[in-house]
């Protein structure tokens, strides 16, 4: 028997609501029903972090996050990363110009990780910052440039802290 | 050449940084139906039966088909070219689901419901009655006399044999004073892991089925589908969205057949087929597995008098790319060290295990792993330098291989170990790591590597290009080559903008997203060939837009043709260097002129007729833990000729991720196989433990920029190469720091421990021997 349930929250910055089955993940919502396709399915079972959004600030895989939990919580998808003119925040900006990307399929959920470590910047060591990126797996970059480009954030926002 | 050359932003990164880039699954209309492919849950044996009746029951299923009710059809799967030639045609030996069902994994049925949860819960409903047979999981042993046969047209499983003959190995070893190292090499199986796995969809539109697919090669789908279906190759487009990689296994044909069958038998609905996870690791492609035997016969002087291999490549269950993958690595034996008196033996064995098709350096990993951690060997015997004993050896400027005629035009191998050897400081190293003693030893190692781009003149190589002028002076391009996060599409821009006279390769709207109806034939992605073969028909289609353009302006400014050129998208006269007009103006008139409108559009193939060489090292450092068996690579570099470089940054990219996955086949990827069963234990991305964010140290790449003569602008492969010299360069470290010559891969502790013991570096009174 199916089972259906209402469910508010905010995503991106907007209040939503919504009626969903109550197997459904995080993910099935927010692609099926809200259409935001930079959360993308590379395992379904919390392996890969390719489905990480953020909820409440925190990065969770959203593939094994049930979508009625997202009752009164805040999201935040890759989508509501723009700003309102369409400028890019730092840590895209980042991602394009050390190419940190190449297939593009892990790069969401690569980008969210980064934005919750970077919306704290602490002066972490590389051991640190690829642990605390770990969660995320990538085929194509070897996380090399991904780890470049977290720290070219990094070093602009903790020199911005200081001035 | 402005744009050649430089560093530029992909011309896809602000899509994929934004998430707007739309993969397979981003296009399926939320409305389609849902298959799920049921698998068989023996190794070897034939159904006998399958009862679907407590599956239809259940809610939101539409259809279920099975091995009984698909046509009677064999056919191929490769991502190769077609031959006209029936001999050298690909084997069709799989129908789109199987009665005689030969791998634990195989596709026996399959499910299309409303939603996913009752495709899955369809599937699991599903009771299959199996007649059991023997099977046999070894190349080896499946080659043997009463063993369990796979396909009746191939006895002893051996899908195919090929040998190289040189010289007179027989005579050659009688020579005196000889010195044999005779060894065997194994390397497992392993598995791309692409973050997206495969998915396609298919629906009927206009009396033909449309299929939607993550696939490298959608012009080839188009022809498979076509064969798998018994249907026109007319009648099936193939579109390729922005695909989530692929490293080889979407160089086959997976589910498109099925998934536009299933569509057929529901009325031409969407159906799609999102293959999970589990499932990509077993029933897809798998890196072939190969036992390699060499015995070389060397001189005290260092010199190899004479040399034999035999090489035994695990197929798995059906032919897909079957033995063009060990014949490649089988290729590079008599090159990579000329020896007059050679020979070689490879077979490719079909087995009860997963499909082995190709995977990123197809044979080229496996091959360096046992031919770079030989000559390793072969140096300990001798009591000599490895890396004096590969500057003599390895192949010599101007060697000309005499079947695809490539020539070793530059002194590649020795430029690239320079590089490496000074960013490693490695002989200093390696000195001070010669005599250790104690738990923890650190050890340094190198491997050169052999490769060669595309597939000439083993198969056609060919690339087809076109190209549009826009009314503002901008072009769109469409070739029949495939993006697949490699950045193909960035580097075609930049040779585009160069050819024509633009400005800039933003000025050049690359059609990424393939289709069968639109784009022109393209072979696709693989054989690292695209760079080098789209190359030719980017350069021959540009220069005839360029052409044409000239003939207009020659027209609007009365100059002759001989007098304008085409430079930073400006008609200039070259007597003087005047702009005569910014080419936007001569498109505008070339659309709406009253006198004279002419859409100014170019197309043209080229067929390529060459292949080139090319080759590097890996160095790499490590420290071993003895007793707990456990090796961490400290450093590491990658050193490439792949001539002039087109994007620098991308290129440097592309060379991490080589790397990455030959730090995972080295050190700890392995899929796993129960021998009871032949059910694959650890088909999920946490068992299957591929190289994470914190098991790697920095990853060093450079290159030697040698610009190949034969190619269009002096470019030849990387995709692959990085990949190929990684897993023997960090065995030899691992020999430099314990003494060990570990011969077995990955080098996980399981594998340690036990050569570790058997060398009496772990003294442990409990272990059981064998």
């Amino acid at each position: 028997m199916k089972q259906f349930k209402q469910v508010t929250f905010r995503l991106n910055g907007k209040e939503v609501s919504c009626v969903v089955d109550v197997r459904s993940s995080l993910t099935d919502m927010l692609r099926n029903q809200f259409g935001l396709t930079s959360v993308k399915k590379g395992c379904e079972v919390g392996e890969c972090g390719a489905c990480t959004v953020l909820i409440n600030k925190e990065a969770f895989n959203s593939c094994i996050y049930l979508a009625v939990w997202a009752e009164g919580k805040d999201i935040l998808t890759l989508e509501g990363l723009m700003g309102p003119n369409g400028e890019l925040s730092d840590i895209q900006q980042a991602f394009m110009e050390e190419a940190a990307v190449q297939c593009g399929f892990c790069t969401p959920g690569f980008i969210l990780t980064a934005y919750e470590i970077l919306e704290e910047p602490r002066d972490y060591t590389d051991d640190e910052l690829r642990k605390l990126l770990s969660g995320h797996l990538c085929r194509c970059t070897g996380y090399e440039n991904i780890l470049r480009a977290v720290k070219k954030v990094l070093r602009q926002r903790l020199e911005a802290a200081k001035a | 050449m402005p744009n050649v050359g430089k560093s530029v932003t992909r011309v896809d990164a602000f899509d994929k940084v934004t998430g707007r880039a739309q993969y397979t699954d981003d296009r399926c209309p939320n409305s389609a139906l849902v298959a799920r492919v049921v698998h068989s849950t023996i190794a070897h044996g034939y159904v006998k039966s399958v009862d679907t009746s407590e599956a239809e029951k259940i809610p939101g299923v539409v259809r279920i088909f099975t091995c009984f009710d698909v046509p009677d059809i064999k056919f191929p799967t490769a991502g190769h070219p077609w031959s006209v030639e029936e001999a050298h045609q690909d084997v069709a030996d799989r129908r789109m689901l199987n009665r005689h069902v030969r791998y634990y994994g195989d596709d026996i049925a399959a499910v299309v419901a409303e939603d996913e949860v009752a495709a899955a819960q369809a599937a699991r409903a599903i009771k299959v009655e199996y007649d059991p047979l023997p099977f046999v999981l070894d190349p080896i042993e499946a080659t043997k006399e009463g063993a369990p046969l796979l396909h009746k047209e191939y006895p002893n499983n051996i899908l195919k044999h090929t040998s190289i003959r040189q010289g007179d190995y027989a005579a050659a070893i009688q020579e005196p004073g000889l010195i044999c190292v005779d060894k065997w090499y194994e390397t497992p199986t392993v598995q791309h892991c692409h973050i997206e796995n495969f998915i396609c969809y298919a629906y009927e539109e206009n009396g033909r089925i449309v299929v939607i697919s993550s696939t490298q090669i959608p012009h080839i789908v188009r022809r498979t589908v076509g064969q798998a279906l018994g249907i026109p190759w007319g009648k099936v487009r193939i579109v390729k969205p922005y695909i989530g990689g692929g490293f080889g296994n979407k160089q086959d044909t997976l589910y498109e057949p099925l998934c536009a069958w299933l569509s057929m038998q529901v009325g031409g609905r969407t159906v799609k087929l999102d293959v999970p996870r589990e499932d990509t690791f077993v029933s897809n492609r798998v890196r072939h597995a190969e036992k390699i035997h060499i015995i070389s016969w060397v001189r005290p002087d260092g010199t190899y008098a004479a040399r034999k291999l035999v090489m035994y490549s695990n197929q798995g269950a059906y032919a897909s790319h079957g033995h063009s993958i060990v014949a490649k690595g089988m290729g590079a034996f008599p090159q990579m060290y000329p020896c007059p008196n050679v020979e070689c033996d490879s077979y490719t064995v079909y087995t009860n295990r997963s499909v082995a098709g190709a995977m990123r350096g197809y044979g080229i990993p496996q091959a360096m792993f046992a031919f770079e951690s030989h000559t390793e060997d072969v140096c300990r015997r001798l009591g000599c330098d490895s890396l004096a004993f590969r500057r003599k050896n390895l192949m010599p400027v101007g060697f000309v291989d005499p079947f695809s005629k490539n020539e070793n035009y530059y002194d590649s191998y020795n430029q690239c170990l320079d590089k490496a050897i000074a960013y490693m400081d490695y002989e200093r190293k390696r000195a001070e790591y010669a005599n250790q003693t104690g738990p923890v030893r650190k050890g340094i190692g190198l491997a050169p590597f052999w490769y060669n781009t595309a597939v000439w003149p083993i198969s056609l190589e060919h690339s087809s290009c076109r190209m549009v002028l826009n009314q503002d002076g901008s072009i769109q391009l469409q070739v029949g080559e495939t993006e697949i996060g490699q950045g193909a599409d960035t580097a075609y821009a930049q040779m585009a903008a160069d050819t024509v006279g633009l400005a800039d390769y933003t000025s050049v709207h690359v059609q990424s997203c393939q289709d069968t109806d639109i784009t022109p034939f393209g072979l696709g992605a693989y054989a690292s060939r695209q760079t080098y073969t789209c190359g030719f028909a980017i350069r021959q289609t540009g220069l005839l837009l360029k052409e044409k353009i000239l003939a207009y302006a020659s027209e609007m400014t009365r100059m002759p043709v001989y007098n304008l050129d085409l430079v930073d998208s400006n008609i200039v006269r070259v007597t003087d260097g005047r702009v005569m007009m910014p080419l936007a103006d001569l498109a505008v008139e070339s659309f709406y002129s009253l006198t004279h409108s002419v859409h100014i559009t170019a197309e043209s193939t080229y067929q390529i007729k060459s292949n080139a060489y090319s080759f590097g090292c890996c160095c790499a450092e490590v420290e071993v833990d003895i007793p707990l068996a456990k090796v961490k690579l400290t450093k590491i570099i990658n050193v490439h000729d792949c001539g002039t470089l087109i994007n620098p940054a991308l290129a440097e990219a592309q060379v991490h991720g080589g790397m990455s996955m030959g730090i995972g086949f080295a050190l700890s990827e392995q899929l796993l196989y129960d021998g009871k069963t032949g059910r694959a234990l650890n088909n999920n991305l946490l068992d299957y433990k591929l190289s994470t964010f914190m098991d790697h140290p920095h990853l060093e790449a450079q290159f030697v920029e040698n610009p190949e003569p034969t190619s269009a602008f002096g470019t030849k492969a990387l995709g692959e190469p990085p990949t190929c010299p990684v897993a023997p360069a960090i065995r030899n470290a691992i020999l430099n720091a314990t003494g060990v010559e570990v011969d077995t891969l990955p080098m996980t502790p399981h594998t340690l421990y036990r050569r570790f013991c058997e060398e009496g570096l772990i003294q442990d009174p409990w272990r059981k021997e064998g």
